[in-house]
């Protein structure tokens, strides 16, 4: 495989591990989110 | 310890970029496999990252069936489930680095099997603790991962002999390593370590507030939103964690 | 030592005697082997090398489905008739219900497995070409190997939503390098292809490792119920 094509899997490959961060840690702040408001209803 | 965290986060980032142009720029190309060998440079750090976060796992697993400690429970957990985000890394960016340069998506070597079997362990781990409506479930779980610590030395011991009775080519590659890869290795190993380390902080700190909000629902139930006990409480105050 | 067999021998004999009388769980589990042969029959057609080459995959996951029903019913009986409190407050080390519950596990898939293996060799008219004797200590080592950490999993899953899938979920992770050696070790016999040797060592290795672990931590597993 020339290396003008094989650049591209180079990319997916820091691009994909970025992303399964980034899906991670939106979980994570979804679930402070969540956490948050349910700490707040039962303080009321 | 509150402020530390943003500062720490900035400096990670930084690090991170920084180990980033190392591995884009600054490393030399690779004889045979060209430019996109830099994958290694965030499928091996990723793989060692795992392999340590499982290995706190474990160790957190046995403090807490040995001392019943609830923070060496939750401890396990976050390594868990941060350990399988790595390793979902490693298994995604091997067969993308595969692809180009071997031909193959997918070999059954080593490496990348007992890479996939320790996922399968640690992902049946956290289906369990998501499963398991008991108030023992961090019992349990420290067992699998016990069992899991005992499976993967048998896992890599038998892929070992089979690949020496089917040579198959080996991803990840072996034998010597340039110094100046070396080092952009270790710095993008550094980075990550410390990335992974402040998403540890960060779940944990999620975990204990999860804890604190599963008491706090307990007790109202228990109490009554006045704090006066109220009668159907007496009947279906959950002990521990109650099903969710 | 010898009141923990005799109660192991009694729990062990007990479980027998009342699935010889209704049969129940044996016929369901029969009929479901015959159905995975049949269906593993449509699926692959090879001819006589080929069979000899997978016809050690073929039989071992056909065995492990039929198992995986076997281990799913191990603690239904005693979930049912609330026999696990018992236990638990009874001075009966917890051991011997699991080595009873195990043996039990044990001669039941055995007795699917000797049934299964005739019909497996008419379907693909295997021929073993290696030293055929060796297939027993495989199957035995292998045997128990899915056995006694399934009727552990089966334990640990009793208190979860799912159960019956969580068994599986938590058994096959675990059980890889187990299912890998009696796989090979059945190629390599059938084919007469090298040595056996090392597959069946590897086997009574994780027999070992694991019947030890399960005995060391069935007590906290039973405590957690």
């Amino acid at each position: 495989m020339n290396s003008a094509n094989s650049i591209k899997f180079l990319y997916a490959a820091y691009i994909a591990t970025w992303l399964i961060h980034a899906l991670y840690l939106g979980s994570l702040v979804r679930r402070y989110g969540r956490l948050r408001q349910q700490m707040k209803d039962l303080r009321k | 310890m509150k402020r530390l965290f943003p500062i720490l986060a900035v400096l990670t980032a930084l690090l991170l970029t920084y180990a980033l142009y190392q591995a884009l720029v600054v490393a030399p190309t690779e004889r045979t496999m060209g430019d996109v060998q830099r994958i290694f440079y965030y499928h091996v750090p990723s793989a060692w990252t795992a392999f340590l976060l499982f290995f706190v796992n474990l160790v957190a697993s046995v403090v807490y069936l040995v001392w019943r400690n609830p923070k060496a429970d939750a401890l396990a957990v976050v390594a868990a489930e941060v350990g399988v985000i790595f390793c979902t890394v490693v298994l995604v960016t091997g067969p993308i680095w595969a692809r180009p340069v071997w031909g193959i998506w997918w070999t059954w070597d080593v490496r990348l099997t007992t890479t996939l079997v320790l996922w399968l362990i640690y992902v049946s781990y956290l289906v369990l603790r998501r499963f398991s409506d008991s108030s023992q479930t961090p019992k349990l779980a420290a067992v699998l991962a016990i069992f899991g610590a005992l499976d993967v030395p048998l896992v890599y011991f038998s892929i070992w002999f089979f690949r020496t009775q089917h040579p198959q080519p080996v991803i990840g590659g072996g034998g010597s390593i340039d110094p100046r890869m070396l080092h952009v290795l270790l710095i993008n190993w550094l980075a990550f370590s410390c990335f992974a380390v402040l998403v540890c902080w960060w779940r944990y700190r999620l975990e204990r507030l999860q804890r604190e909000v599963e008491e706090a629902q307990a007790l109202e139930s228990l109490l009554g939103p006045g704090g006066v006990p109220s009668q159907s409480a007496r009947v279906k105050a959950p002990l521990g964690r109650g099903p969710q | 030592m010898k009141s923990f067999w005799s109660i192991t021998l009694a729990t062990l004999s007990k479980d027998i005697r009342l699935e010889w009388r209704s049969k129940d769980a044996l016929n369901a589990m029969l009929f479901f082997s015959l159905l995975v042969v049949v269906i593993f029959s449509f699926s692959f057609d090879p001819n006589a090398e080929e069979s000899r080459q997978i016809a050690g995959g073929l039989v071992w996951v056909a065995f492990l489905f039929s198992a995986v029903v076997a281990l799913n019913q191990t603690w239904a009986r005693e979930l049912r008739n609330q026999v696990l409190d018992a236990y638990r407050v009874s001075p009966a080390p917890a051991n011997s219900l699991f080595i009873a519950k195990a043996m039990g596990n044990f001669l039941l898939v055995s007795l699917l497995e000797a049934l299964m293996a005739p019909l497996f060799t008419i379907f693909y008219n295997l021929r073993v070409l290696g030293p055929g004797w060796q297939l027993i200590p495989v199957a035995v080592l292998g045997t128990w190997a899915l056995v006694v950490n399934g009727t552990f999993f089966a334990a640990v899953s009793l208190r979860t939503r799912s159960r019956e899938i969580m068994l599986p979920l938590l058994l096959f992770p675990i059980s890889i390098p187990a299912i890998q050696s009696m796989v090979e070790a059945t190629r390599i016999i059938l084919t007469g292809d090298g040595s056996a040797r090392f597959w069946i060592v590897l086997l009574l290795t994780y027999d070992v490792v694991f019947t030890t672990a399960c005995l060391g931590l069935f007590e906290t597993v039973l405590q957690a119920e």
